[in-house]
């Protein structure tokens, strides 16, 4: 499976972070969200974000990918400073961060597994589209029969399985995913963390932002996950206790 | 910019793939074809315009230039003397290629029309025409003038510059308003091709988001827009211009009648003109849609 040949790229680099922040804040007009944040994401590790609403899960995540830029500090993305990087740069450098959003969106006119490849499309590997990765890919999050529907046919679920695919089909090395979980029931939610937790077991560094702490617990025992929380506009790394 | 040089030739090859991931539009699509249509039927006539009046102006510039004419007004009995006196003057007038005394019959001929043919000059005063064809140089009006007043009084020389000045200049003028407004249709081709991408790229601003968040590149992105207008303003144009050639060639010629509004129209190589329209909308479209997707695609990061 394409997921698979990820571990030997990881071992390369140890000491450094997939993702690392140091001294990073950011703050919106208003006021300082995020303040002094320093926080290393090691090759192959899981971590869960958590915190109440509105405390910045979802912007310490766009922090990770350069879809913001910090306002003090610096963040790194595979060892590059996010403000340095050109936007052809952020585009490659997207290509091997898979991101599984909130409120998940597609392209309405193509098919869902046209939505899938398109990460594969945009970057040229046009010819891997119809190859046997998409299939198994979408075996995986269970997609097959909906594979030529439109993706406003898909269920809150659906879609987030969908994204997820979307998410891995260029086999990054980084899955960040915000509240995957936010809009589906508690066995679709267990079905997703299922899956980044195969996905973290073939390799992949993931991040998981959620407020749902039994979905951390759920994990817990099955994977060794560390838990970042946001709170007073830090983020700090949270006991055993959860 | 963000479509470079060399990706020109994989713009104009088209990429299926890349041109699916933005959802195809009916009605706007539709309206820049027409809109490039329209400009280009304008610009055909624009063009046939300035072409005409620039011949027009060149035919002026070279016939005038190179004939004037010389009036005997004298005493019948003298005529005859002075149109000779004015001949020799003439063959050793720098600058004269030619110069001829119009007979009795070729006068009679110019002035049929208005007194009929039995008009009998030989009893008439009416002045001897001397026609003057000058080398390509020219011959010095003033210089001659001068001699001619000295050894002929009855000589006038009219070298047509007094009447040929206005309306050269006004051909030229004429030639130069119908380039003006050729390249002002092409600007509004700009700027209607901007404004269709801006707003295409704004309708789009989803299916960006979502292209850039799964690793596309601007040039990609872009590329999707810029073949779409370039070939709409290419297309559109290229209909424009049929049409537009096809209205002027079908236009009524006034034979060989020297006037102006019958004249208006393509000759020779001018008809080549017209068809480089499509080629510079489409150039233009280009440029535009590219400029309007390099400035949208920055407020996405």
């Amino acid at each position: 499976m394409m997921l698979r040949h990820n571990r030997s790229n990881k071992s390369n680099r140890t000491d450094t972070g997939v993702i690392e922040l140091e001294n990073v804040a950011y703050s919106y007009g208003g006021g300082e969200l995020l303040s002094d944040i320093t926080v290393k994401l090691a090759p192959g590790s899981f971590h869960f974000l958590t915190g109440p609403s509105g405390a910045g899960k979802t912007t310490f995540l766009k922090l990770c990918y350069g879809a913001l830029l910090p306002t003090a500090g610096h963040v790194r993305v595979f060892g590059a400073d996010v403000r340095t990087l050109e936007r052809d740069q952020v585009a490659l450098m997207r290509r091997k961060v898979g991101v599984v959003h909130q409120d998940v969106q597609f392209l309405d006119h193509l098919s869902v597994a046209d939505n899938v490849a398109l990460p594969l499309t945009v970057s040229g590997r046009h010819d891997e589209v119809a190859g046997p990765d998409l299939g198994e890919l979408m075996t995986w999050v269970g997609l097959t029969d909906r594979a030529t529907g439109l993706p406003p046919e898909l269920s809150g679920g659906e879609r987030q399985r969908a994204a997820l695919a979307r998410a891995v089909i260029m086999s990054p090395d980084v899955v960040l995913a915000d509240e995957p979980t936010g809009n589906v029931d508690w066995d679709m939610s267990q079905r997703l963390l299922q899956l980044l937790i195969e996905l973290n077991r073939m390799g992949k560094t993931v991040l998981l932002a959620t407020h749902d702490l039994s979905l951390i617990r759920a994990a817990k025992a099955q994977v060794q996950a560390r838990v970042l929380r946001i709170s007073n506009r830090r983020v700090q790394l949270a006991g055993a206790d959860l | 910019m963000i479509i470079g040089i060399r990706s020109i030739p994989a713009l104009l090859k088209g990429d299926r793939q890349a041109d699916r991931v933005v959802p195809p539009s009916g009605f706007t699509a539709q309206l820049t074809l027409f809109t490039s249509a329209a400009m280009a039927f304008l610009a055909v006539f624009a063009l046939a315009l300035s072409l005409a009046s620039g011949r027009l102006a060149a035919r002026w510039g070279e016939e005038l230039a190179q004939t004037a004419t010389i009036r005997i007004v004298a005493p019948l009995d003298q005529r005859a003397m002075q149109t000779a006196a004015a001949l020799r003057v003439l063959e050793t007038t720098p600058g004269v290629a030619e110069a001829r005394a119009l007979t009795d019959a070729e006068q009679q001929a110019l002035l049929a029309p208005w007194f009929g043919q039995d008009l009998p000059l030989d009893t008439l005063p009416v002045p001897r025409l001397i026609e003057i064809t000058s080398e390509t140089e020219g011959f010095a009006p003033i210089g001659l003038r001068l001699r001619l007043t000295a050894e002929v009084p009855g000589a006038i020389l009219d070298d047509h510059g007094r009447w040929r000045a206005p309306l050269l200049a006004a051909a030229q003028r004429l030639r130069l308003l119908g380039w003006g407004a050729a390249v002002l249709i092409l600007a509004a081709v700009a700027a209607m091709v901007t404004l269709a991408a801006n707003a295409a790229l704004a309708a789009n601003a989803q299916v960006i988001r979502v292209l850039r968040l799964v690793g596309a590149t601007d040039s990609y992105i872009a590329q999707a827009f810029v073949r779409r207008f370039t070939w709409r303003a290419f297309a559109g144009s290229v209909a424009g211009v049929v049409i537009g050639l096809l209205a002027v060639w079908l236009m009524p010629t006034g034979g060989d009648g020297p006037g102006f509004l019958t004249g208006i129209g393509f000759e020779g190589a001018g008809w080549l003109v017209p068809l480089l329209l499509p080629f510079i909308s489409g150039a233009i479209a280009l440029v535009a849609t590219a400029y309007a997707a390099g400035r949208a695609l920055r407020t996405i990061s």
